[in-house]
């Protein structure tokens, strides 16, 4: 069975959320009132990415146990 | 490879103005953000690796078997286009020129996307030829395929090497790395997963190169619009801005102030715009370049490479939103005096190259910082990824295979495009070097791929649709079209520019509101005078194919794609249409 690309692609985003969700927990929250206009964008956009990778990986589980993965 | 403006990231060294400016950018990483690097690569090199035990045949390692599914192809072709020199110079021209820079998208990419997908990957794809200058030869003889495949191989190694200059000199500006380690760093990579995992290692990195370039700018963006106000606030500042330059409105506006070159900051007139970028270079580029056609070519049927640059449209139509709003909101929080500040270029303006490193520094902390340059490296590496994949299957199959080994056996070949890989990029690196040491170099090769890309069109576009275009029309309409470009731009310059490399160095006779618009300008002329030498000089000959061999290459001698078998909504022709409507609605709502 060929790579399907959804499965690396998936699994990095998810690993790169999870990275920015843990560091956005831990760092100071000083940080983000000097760069990102007070929000804490490591927590919000690691959630993104970590949204997205899962969405993904989910994807490609389907296509395989679908048979033939969709054009 | 992008046809026009590549920003030349020469150091900053501007003197300090009053108060607090700043002369450049820096960006201060954490732990965090080489953790966020080290993954990124990781990952790069490891599809590479893994993708290696599927690799047994030349087609598997230069054209990925031809097995890729549609969408795959679509980010791949978008991919291996969206270089660095893209977002950072597309975000330059944002600020430059405001809104009006969508015109590089709008018409400047997604008609002829549309085109390439519609009407002539039926013949790249179904005429079984393994790439672009082989269609040539199969189509007319081996001189114009001999041309094409060299001037190509030309162009190619050297943008890759124009991008490894451009990305080492400015990870060396904004992070103090070294040139040298980064040139060193950024070729291996390169040469690690293309060498292993062939064209579908450089593919799917190409995937996940574009995710990580729009989630990783994505938030710039947002934080900037919340910055200046929003859209509202943007584009009053905006205004106000381009009432002090003496051109009202053009910033905010995309067509209303191109009646009049001296209206716009572009310095071209609307017919320039819509025939010589819309049309001649934006057809040229991606309709005849084996950069991205080939991940089309990937694609697992006729049907999929036909939709590969139609889906490749959709969001090639939304990322000035991603790339070109940067550069506009730079210019408006300028205005603004909020604390974001560019550093100088050597004659005193911002330098907008710096648009992007500057709004990393300001917008993101340690954590998306690290993204956000993991994303712009990945985007300068897939661009290098992308020349270096079409060199090697140009030089094994059309210059290797066709004229020095033609009995090479399939394994050879693999070989052979492995120590290709390596080669090219050696030569890549040479040319990175060599645009160190003489600033000047990467003016000169815009130049020279400006004057070969701007006849191309003509001899595919008469060659797919025209029966009676010979090899004789096609090879010398592409020489005289070559020449006239060159003719052209020597009696030509831009007003206020000195005669040289900007042109007139034949004397200047005709003169331009600015360089963009001579270079349209000069591809409309090389167009016409390549179409016309075409028509002639087949009249003129011999045809030198029968229709037997032309079946499949020409439009009257090949059977109608049926797509009765596919729902009406699936359909390239509907997708196309779908796609030249958005496109429409976008130019008329920032009219």
């Amino acid at each position: 069975m060929h790579l399907d690309v959804r499965v690396p692609l998936g699994l990095l985003f998810l690993l790169l959320g999870i990275i920015l969700i843990v560091f956005g927990l831990a760092s100071n929250p000083a940080i983000y009132a000097q760069h990102s206009l007070g929000q804490n964008v490591n927590l919000v956009w690691g959630a993104v990415f970590a949204l997205f990778g899962a969405v993904v990986l989910l994807l490609s589980r389907r296509g395989r146990s679908g048979g033939q993965p969709p054009a | 490879m992008p046809f026009l403006h590549l920003p030349v990231l020469a150091a900053t060294t501007g003197a300090p103005a009053a108060g607090d400016a700043i002369h450049e950018v820096i960006l201060k990483l954490a732990g965090v953000d080489y953790l966020i690097l080290g993954i990124y690569f990781a990952f790069v090199l490891a599809i590479g690796w893994i993708l290696r035990k599927y690799l047994k045949t030349s087609a598997d390692f230069f054209e990925s078997g031809r097995s890729l599914p549609a969408w795959v192809c679509a980010l791949g072709f978008i991919g291996a286009n969206l270089g660095a020199q893209e977002v950072i110079g597309m975000a330059a021209s944002g600020a430059k020129y405001g809104i009006a820079t969508s015109h590089f998208y709008w018409i400047g990419a997604i008609p002829a996307m549309v085109f390439v997908g519609v009407f002539m990957m039926p013949f790249y794809y179904g005429s079984k030829a393994r790439s672009v200058p082989e269609y040539l030869k199969l189509r007319f003889d081996e001189k114009t395929r001999a041309l094409n495949a060299l001037s190509f191989a030309f162009m190619t190694v050297f943008s890759s090497g124009i991008s490894m200059h451009a990305l080492a000199l400015l990870l060396n500006s904004i992070l103090r790395w070294d040139y040298n380690v980064c040139i060193a760093v950024s070729s291996a990579i390169v040469l690690i997963y293309i060498v292993s995992g062939g064209l579908t290692s450089a593919i799917y990195n190409e995937v996940l190169q574009f995710f990580l370039i729009v989630l990783g700018l994505l938030p710039l963006v947002l934080l900037g619009l919340k910055d200046i106000g929003g859209w509202s606030g943007l584009m009053a500042r905006l205004q106000d801005y381009s009432a002090a330059q003496g051109m009202p409105g053009a910033w905010s506006h995309s067509w209303a102030q191109m009646g009049s070159a001296k209206a716009n900051p572009m310095g071209i007139e609307w017919f320039g715009l819509a025939m010589g970028l819309g049309f001649v270079l934006s057809f040229g580029y991606w309709c005849t370049d084996f950069l991205v056609i080939q991940r089309a070519m990937a694609a697992k049927d006729m049907a999929s490479a036909r939709r590969t640059p139609l889906l490749a449209a959709i969001p090639k139509m939304m990322f000035p939103a991603l790339v070109i709003l940067p550069g506009m909101l730079a210019v408006a929080l300028l205005q603004k005096h909020a604390g974001f500040q560019l550093p100088p270029a050597a004659d005193g303006t911002p330098n907008y190259n710096m648009v992007v490193p500057a709004m990393l520094a300001q917008y993101f902390p340690n954590g998306m910082l690290g993204i956000g340059l993991t994303a712009l490296m990945a985007s300068f590496m897939s661009g290098m990824a992308g020349n270096v994949t079409a060199f090697n299957t140009v030089f094994t199959y059309d210059i290797y295979q066709s004229y020095l080994h033609p009995k090479a056996t399939d394994a050879h070949l693999v070989t052979v495009g492995r120590v290709t890989t390596v080669v090219g990029l050696l030569i890549s690196v040479a040319c990175a070097y060599a645009a160190r040491q003489f600033n000047n170099i990467m003016d000169m090769l815009q130049l020279v791929f400006g004057f070969v890309n701007a006849p191309l069109f003509a001899v595919f576009l008469l060659g797919m649709f025209w029966r009676r275009a010979t090899g004789h029309g096609a090879f010398w309409g592409l020489v005289l079209g070559t020449l006239a470009a060159m003719g052209f731009q020597g009696v030509t310059l831009p007003v206020g520019a000195s005669a040289g490399i900007k042109g007139g160095w034949l004397g200047a006779h005709w003169f331009f509101s600015s360089s963009m618009a001579q270079n349209f300008w000069m591809a409309i002329f090389a167009f016409t005078g390549c179409f016309v030498a075409t028509i002639v000089i087949s009249l003129a000959t011999a045809p030198n194919k029968t229709d037997d061999q032309l079946r499949g290459l020409v439009y009257s001698l090949t059977e109608r794609i049926k797509d009765h078998g596919t729902a009406w909504y699936a359909r390239p022709a509907t997708l196309g249409v779908v796609v030249l409507a958005a496109a429409l609605v976008l130019n008329v709502i920032f009219w």
